[in-house]
């Protein structure tokens, strides 16, 4: 399962009840309120968690965090990084 | 405070079923534990349950006018009953009782529906005239005291409460799908709906009419929406000592009583406002009553502690444990009968019996102040939006944000994150309910939770449309403040602040509550107060905080704002608690019907974990297991009354042509 299905399925059970209606790659999770301030520390969490990585507190950006898009990528690049 | 209940038939004459009726008032017995009365005749069945408080050994109801023409049973207080009193006794009505209510009814002889503009109180009545065969129902301005009513064998059923038209066995129990709906989205139902089908409740403000076996129903008050050219144009000083007499004026009238009066005390602005009033202005030993939590992000005890240090009032409090709070959930949902988002009423449920163990009928709270002089956050927050709406690039205007919310963005790391969240419909500040929308649109998630069959039941609703056609069209020409308190008042404060966080846990034990902030004089004069002086900067209450600056310690007049919450997970689902779990059960939700039991799975799997929830994810828990309380004990079982019931004080018979005012009055 590729980074961008494995957030997918984290994001539809934890935020969304298992229901992904109209979830898109690039659907911004705050705009359309399907994370809030604590989904986000959630997210973090299982990210730090799931893949082994670090996150530091300026990359804590919309631009990294606030789609499945933006959060695949970054993932690659820390991932990536880290590696 | 009392309870009401009764039978009207509606085309024609048949005898009134007594027993259902002394089913109806015996299931609202915790509103009126004093005594009972009953008014019957061929076409109608009243019954009341009394809370004796003012004229204690002559006011026994059903009572009646000179001629036994009309009929009244009330619910409440009309606090300025002295002045109407002298004027009817001027005009020649005579009196065989001291209490308010007889006041009401003389009123309504003279003066019809229009009596309603000179009540200022709090109430819930009916008043029967046996020879035009009219019935008359009415409710206060904002809606303090309820009245229900349903159609059912035709006949017109109206109680206080729901569980009393329950009573009647052919009134089926179910729950509306949009009801549903308009919780999980406004917190509350929208005005007149009820959590069931078939079930109506008399919008705050109006008065129904039941002539010729029709129901009309009117509106006689709204909340106040004022062009600038009408506000108030005086200096600030001016309209300071304005308020500070209106508000002196509205706590004399509420402690009129024949049973001593205490004060809620929670160590915020409002009630110790009301507090130090009443202890420094009319009786210097009035008792407090407060709530304390186990966690501190909940308890209030240090400003609570400092209130009654400096005035000396005799204070009680009661510790609001998680696991007490988990206990008494399902009364605070069987009293309420409604779904709630929160778990902040049950804490009241526990205050309100600590104060009738204190041997205390009435007590005055602060409620009222944050809606009508500018307190709550959302407001603070729709003038922060605007602000930066004009300028959606600008990287400063959102950071007045993190002074609104200091305990969210208390992680500096996600500012430009949170920020985006509160970005969300950034571009519709012309829409009437933009002060709110990112509030219920969140809310609105947690329909997610909903099974196929109630999502197929509600199909293509919305909550948000319907509101807009039933918004005054002067809404849209008012000022952004007005604007927010009109729908924060008109919804959340009528429809449940005043209901399952107010009257409704109080009468569970008996209590009336009085608010002196909603006196109809002060809920007027606030709407025309400049919004500037409301909120300055962002300087919430700011007018209401320089009315108090003589009343209270410093520290607590500029005590950052603390809103009244208590906890969810912590109690509902904490360790040994069960009952929750065992209402979300697979089983019981199936049968329900209410909830997809899929998703109600991974819902409470992420609870059971021990990172943080969401707000979204506990008002979601709290929903749900209200939601299935209130299936279990009003659809899946049926309210029973009590067995023990009240003596009865008064029965007044007409059926059959009697002459009712011959009948024995018991005593």
């Amino acid at each position: 399962m590729s980074y961008r299905e494995e957030i997918r399925n984290f994001i539809v059970n934890t935020f969304l009840f298992g229901e992904e209606g109209d979830l898109q790659d690039s659907t911004s999770f705050l705009e359309c309120g399907i994370i809030d301030s604590t989904g986000i520390l959630e997210l973090v969490t299982f990210l730090e968690e799931q893949y082994g990585i670090k996150i530091q507190d300026d990359e804590l950006v919309p631009e990294n965090l606030d789609s499945l898009q933006n959060v695949s990528a970054f993932l690659e690049k820390k991932v990536l990084c880290a590696g | 405070m009392c309870g009401i209940a009764g039978l009207c038939r509606l085309s024609s004459p048949r005898p009134i079923d007594l027993d259902c009726l002394q089913k109806m008032v015996a299931v609202q017995r915790h509103r009126g534990p004093d005594e009972t009365g009953f008014y019957l005749d061929d076409w109608i069945g009243l019954g009341h349950v009394r809370l004796s408080i003012i004229d204690l050994a002559g006011g026994s109801q059903p009572i009646h006018n000179e001629d036994g023409s009309l009929w009244i049973i009330y619910n409440g207080e009309v606090f300025n009953y002295p002045d109407l009193r002298e004027d009817l006794l001027s005009r020649g009505h005579r009196f065989y009782t001291t209490s308010d209510t007889e006041v009401i009814l003389h009123l309504y002889e003279e003066k019809g529906p229009q009596c309603l503009e000179d009540l200022n109180g709090q109430f819930g009545l009916a008043v029967w005239d046996a020879k035009k065969r009219e019935l008359f129902l009415a409710r206060d301005r904002i809606g303090i005291r309820p009245v229900h009513y349903a159609v059912v064998d035709g006949q017109l059923a109206f109680s206080s409460e729901i569980k009393a038209l329950f009573q009647i066995s052919h009134l089926a129990r179910r729950i509306d799908p949009i009801a549903m709906d308009q919780i999980f989205t406004f917190w509350t139902t929208l005005p007149g709906r009820t959590a069931f089908e078939g079930v109506h409740e008399l919008p705050a403000g109006h008065y129904m009419l039941v002539r010729n076996g029709q129901l009309h129903v009117h509106r006689y008050w709204d909340i106040p929406l004022y062009p600038r050219q009408d506000w108030i144009n005086a200096p600030i000083e001016e309209i300071i000592e304005e308020i500070d007499a209106l508000l002196t004026d509205a706590i004399r009238i509420r402690l009129r009583a024949d049973v001593p009066v205490g004060c809620y005390l929670s160590g915020g602005l409002d009630s110790s406002g009301i507090t130090s009033r009443v202890a420094r202005r009319f009786n210097n030993r009035v008792k407090s009553f407060g709530i304390r939590f186990e966690h501190p992000d909940f308890d209030e005890g240090e400003y609570q502690n400092r209130m009654v240090d400096y005035l000396g009032v005799d204070h009680r409090e009661i510790y609001a444990t998680n696991e007490q709070i988990a206990r008494s959930f399902p009364d605070v949902i069987r009293h309420g009968e409604k779904p709630i988002l929160r778990t902040a009423p049950t804490p009241l449920f526990l205050l309100s019996r600590l104060v009738n163990e204190s041997g205390f009928k009435v007590v005055l709270t602060g409620e009222g102040a944050d809606e009508f002089f500018g307190g709550y956050n959302i407001f603070r927050e729709t003038k922060v939006r605007r602000f930066w709406a004009r300028q959606p690039d600008s990287e400063s205007r959102p950071k007045l944000l993190n002074r609104l919310y200091p305990y969210i963005f208390k992680d500096a790391r996600l500012e430009t994150t949170l920020q985006s969240f509160f970005s969300r419909s950034l571009y519709k500040t012309e829409s009437p309910l933009f002060s709110h929308l990112v509030r219920w649109e969140n809310t609105s998630r947690i329909k997610a939770l909903f099974s196929a069959h109630l999502k197929s039941q509600i199909g293509d609703y919305s909550a948000d449309e319907e509101l807009c056609q039933t918004l005054p069209v002067d809404l849209g020409r008012c000022d952004p403040l007005s604007k927010a308190q009109y729908l924060e008042a008109k919804i959340f404060l009528s429809n449940y602040l005043l209901s399952s966080q107010g009257d409704r846990v109080a009468m569970a034990h008996s209590l009336e509550i009085r608010l002196p902030y909603l006196d109809r004089r002060l809920m007027e004069l606030m709407m025309r107060v400049p919004p500037r002086w409301k909120i300055l900067g962002l300087d919430e209450k700011h007018i209401l905080k320089r009315v108090l600056a003589d009343d209270l310690p410093e520290a607590v007049l500029q005590r950052p704002k603390h809103p009244y919450r208590a906890p969810i997970r912590e109690s509902l689902f904490a360790g040994g608690q069960s009952e929750s779990r065992e209402l979300l059960s697979e089983d019981l939700l199936h049968k329900a019907g209410l909830f997809d039991p899929n998703k109600v799975r991974l819902l409470l799997q992420k609870t059971e974990r021990s990172g943080p929830l969401s707000e979204m994810d506990n008002m979601a828990l709290v929903g749900l297991v209200s939601s299935q309380l209130l299936w279990s004990q009003f659809v899946d079982g049926s309210p029973a009354p009590d067995t023990e019931v009240a003596r009865t004080s008064v029965f007044m018979d007409a059926r059959g042509g009697r002459d009712p005012l011959e009948s024995i009055r018991i005593k």
